[in-house]
């Protein structure tokens, strides 16, 4: 379905969109302006309000991903490769975004760009793996065959972030252990709270809004993709039709 | 015929290629001894800390090893076509799979079998411990299981031997950390300390072997 200006979904997409701005405007003065300055950190620590968000999008999207992979294995509709398509972009984004804003964090912070600690790494890994995505998506050919290959990697990816996890903390870790969800309630000032919450609900209704972009775009390029092989069989009857 | 005769059935059809063919076996093992050898010029593997050093080393070499066989041998069924043939037989493709599997795993685990004596020898490590075996048998299942479900992917594509490495390296990261971890604990005597990382490498090829086992139907179909 084609989404014209004035549809009902067209509507609810651009209003979306108005109320994202909104939040987005307001998550931003809280994180500058209303949240405190961090005692120890300093302003370095308002990263944190973004960088966390976005990690959590980063994540959610390769589970998406793996929904949208099991659901095109099963019912083998391009609606849910489309769903897949679309968290994949933007899972890349956000990953790539996620290890910027760590990185100068963690520039004055721990004195380093980089540490091999697990949560950075998993989140590299898993950027490598939406960055494979890609790559597969681009050299399989024929559609049914990305959807299907790139259904299997995004399966098997989404199992193996957590397994990732898990041997690397093993391994060795340095990030900062959980801020928010302790026993005793969150270790930080309620200003700082609230200001992490509405910058979360921000960067979650950013990524709905996205989500549902890039899926009426992907189910554009289908429908452009349907008839340019329609053209082209016309067009093979056409020239048949002349050469009889 | 029961299900491991059907297994063992197409395992059997690997071997007997590569005992006519020589396509695979000669250049995976030189391929692990170079590049075993060629860590002695990247680190220094002669000092107190080889243990650390070594088992990385080793492992590497099997994983390189073990991608060229994969690759190799999943692009000499598509290119025969006997890849068709195959999915022709009145088998079940979870079957197939494991065969293919088997036969993978065989060739890795020779390579391993006449290269880890070598690495032993050139770099004066105990090798002969049975937790440092342990972890390499089973970090080339885990490291095989995942692998030949990505060549048969990757050979479907037009980037074959580009795309295997872009897509087995991060997801087998797992088995590598623990595969040299583990290795490491056991060349240092540390056995103890090396089952958590077992234990893990046991969890992890269970779950590929049963999702590539469950995937892999959907991939071969055409």
């Amino acid at each position: 379905m084609v989404q014209r200006r004035g549809s009902a979904m067209g509507r609810v997409s651009a209003g979306l969109g108005v109320v994202t701005a909104i939040v987005m405007a307001a998550a931003l003065y809280m994180m500058f302006i209303y949240a405190p300055t961090d005692a120890v950190q300093g302003q370095p620590q308002r990263i944190f309000y973004i960088h966390v968000p976005i990690a959590t999008i980063a994540f959610l999207s390769s589970f998406v991903l793996a929904v949208g992979g099991i659901g095109y294995l099963v019912r083998r509709s391009q609606r849910w490769d489309r769903l897949a398509r679309a968290s994949a972009e933007i899972g890349l984004i956000f990953t790539t975004l996620v290890l910027l804003t760590g990185s100068l964090w963690g520039r004055p912070i721990w004195g380093t760009w980089w540490t091999w600690d697990a949560r950075l790494t998993t989140t590299l890994i898993l950027w490598f793996i939406y960055l494979g995505y890609f790559m597969l998506r681009a050299y399989a050919g024929d559609a049914d065959r990305a959807a299907r290959y790139s259904a299997v990697l995004g399966i098997i990816g989404a199992i193996d972030v957590p397994i990732i996890y898990l041997s690397v903390d093993w391994w060795r870790t340095l990030h900062p252990g959980p801020v928010l969800f302790t026993s005793g309630g969150p270790a930080m000032p309620g200003s700082m709270f609230v200001t992490f919450m509405v910058s979360l609900l921000a960067f979650t209704l950013l990524y709905v809004w996205l989500m549902y972009q890039k899926y009426m775009i992907e189910s554009v390029k289908d429908r452009v993709a349907e008839r340019q092989f329609q053209l082209a069989e016309r067009q093979a009857e056409i020239r048949e039709g002349m050469a009889l | 015929m029961n299900a491991l005769g059907k297994i063992s059935a197409v395992a059997w059809k690997d071997v007997l290629t590569e005992v006519r063919t020589k396509e695979l076996f000669a250049g995976m093992f030189v391929f692990a001894v170079l590049t075993i050898i060629t860590f002695n010029f990247a680190f220094d593997l002669t000092g107190a800390d080889r243990a650390a050093s070594g088992s990385g080393a080793l492992w590497v070499a099997f994983t390189f090893a073990g991608m060229l066989g994969l690759s190799r041998s999943i692009a000499l069924e598509r290119d025969r076509g006997s890849l068709d043939g195959l999915l022709l037989c009145p088998v079940d493709r979870g079957i197939l799979y494991l065969g293919k599997l088997a036969g993978n795993l065989l060739f890795i685990l020779v390579v391993e079998v006449i290269a880890v004596p070598i690495f032993g020898a050139l770099y004066d490590l105990p090798v002969y411990r049975p937790l440092l075996l342990l972890a390499l048998a089973l970090g080339t299942l885990g490291f095989a299981s995942v692998g030949t479900l990505f060549a048969v992917m990757a050979a479907g594509t037009q980037a074959r031997e580009v795309l295997f490495p872009v897509l087995l390296f991060p997801l087998s990261v797992p088995v590598v950390i623990s595969t040299v971890k583990a290795a490491e604990l056991a060349l240092s005597g540390q056995s103890g300390e090396a089952i958590p990382w077992l234990n893990l490498l046991v969890a992890f090829d269970l779950i590929f072997l049963s999702l590539a086992f469950l995937l892999f139907e959907r991939v071969v179909e055409e």
